[in-house]
């Protein structure tokens, strides 16, 4: 298991490009690191548009959810976000990452 | 992002150009560098950004700006295989289960029918031009399967002048010592022939053509994913 963006992100990057030309506001979120075992690896991606589509994934669902709120954040305010999530973090632990491991998540605006 | 990072992004990876994104993690400031261009990159973060790519591993590195997250954009694995030969067969299947694109090189048509390897990509030139228009890359496996000089030691000549990660050639240490010979006198150097690996794959006493196919896939993910580095190092400039 050592996936990178190869695959998965180029469908992703692709889809907020087109989102982006349609006119639409788009935030993209990054696995920056993981640590311990985590569902998805460094590189993976999610794009998401404002009405809350969103393409790609950064675990197995579970923090999806709280990354999506924080992008739709950042396309008000267009400023970059650096998102913590783990067992030692009270609100992980509510959103829950299953397999126990941290990740950290770079969300940004697609500007 | 900006849109025309993106933009430029989604160009190279169409265009197959390893490409890596570096972005600060504080200020969201970005760009775009190119490690593995032959011309040389003079970003700060070539080194890393290097790494990133042969490793294929993206990474976050601390800098006096903070830290910067290096996302390594690569071109897809492929495995180039010199000979529809019966080994071909099931390594063919068993590296597209690996995610490799694979491509079966092999001017004797009736080898390489597409009944005997379906699915796959095969190409009937002969295997110096079939090498050159490949054109193998760092994200390259090349293994040699004729038996037949005529076919394998052209493959290997372009092989060897490229920075694919992994070059095997099946055969004896005997056969392996004749091709030395042969490739020295077509003016290739001893450090340039080191790069091939025979006998091919790992020691696994491997007898059929699956367990032969296993041992090269072994040997060939044991080189991508620990001396992918060394390796490239040792490819002339």
């Amino acid at each position: 298991m050592n996936e990178t963006g190869t695959a998965n992100s180029e469908d992703v990057l692709n889809q907020a490009a087109a989102w982006r030309a349609a006119g639409k506001p788009v935030a993209i979120a990054t696995v920056v690191t993981t640590w311990g075992s985590s569902p998805r690896p460094v590189g993976s991606q999610l794009a998401v548009e404002a009405e809350g589509a969103f393409v790609g994934s950064v675990s197995g669902g579970c923090i999806e959810g709280a990354v999506i709120r924080e992008a739709m954040e950042a396309m008000e305010d267009g400023k970059p976000r650096l998102l913590d999530f783990g067992v030692t973090d009270t609100q992980a632990w509510e959103v829950g990452l299953a397999c126990g491991g941290k990740v950290q998540v770079f969300v940004e605006r697609l500007d | 992002m900006k849109g025309e990072t993106l933009r430029q992004l989604l160009a190279d990876k169409a265009a197959e150009r390893p490409v890596v994104l570096a972005t600060n993690l504080t200020t969201g400031a970005e760009r775009l560098f190119y490690p593995l261009d032959p011309a040389g990159s003079a970003d700060p973060l070539v080194a890393q950004g290097r790494e990133a790519l042969m490793l294929d591993q993206s990474t976050t590195v601390a800098t006096a700006e903070g830290p910067i997250f290096l996302h390594a954009f690569n071109t897809p694995l492929r495995m180039i295989l010199i000979g529809a030969v019966h080994i071909s067969q099931p390594l063919a299947r068993m590296a597209a289960m690996a995610g490799y694109d694979v491509v079966v090189v092999d001017p004797r048509r009736a080898f390489a029918h597409a009944v005997r390897f379906p699915g796959l990509k095969i190409v009937t030139d002969w295997p110096d031009d079939a090498m050159r228009a490949l054109r193998p890359d760092h994200r390259t496996a090349i293994v040699a399967l004729t038996h037949d000089p005529k076919l394998d030691d052209p493959a290997l000549q372009v092989a060897l002048r490229s920075p694919a990660f992994y070059i095997g050639a099946l055969g004896s240490k005997k056969t392996a010592a004749k091709r030395v010979e042969r490739l020295t006198a077509a003016g290739l150097t001893l450090a340039e022939i080191g790069r091939i690996r025979g006998p091919v794959g790992l020691d696994i006493n491997a007898r059929s053509p699956a367990e032969i196919a296993i041992s090269v896939l072994a040997e060939v993910t044991q080189v991508l994913r620990a001396e992918v580095v060394q390796a490239q190092q040792k490819v002339p400039a």
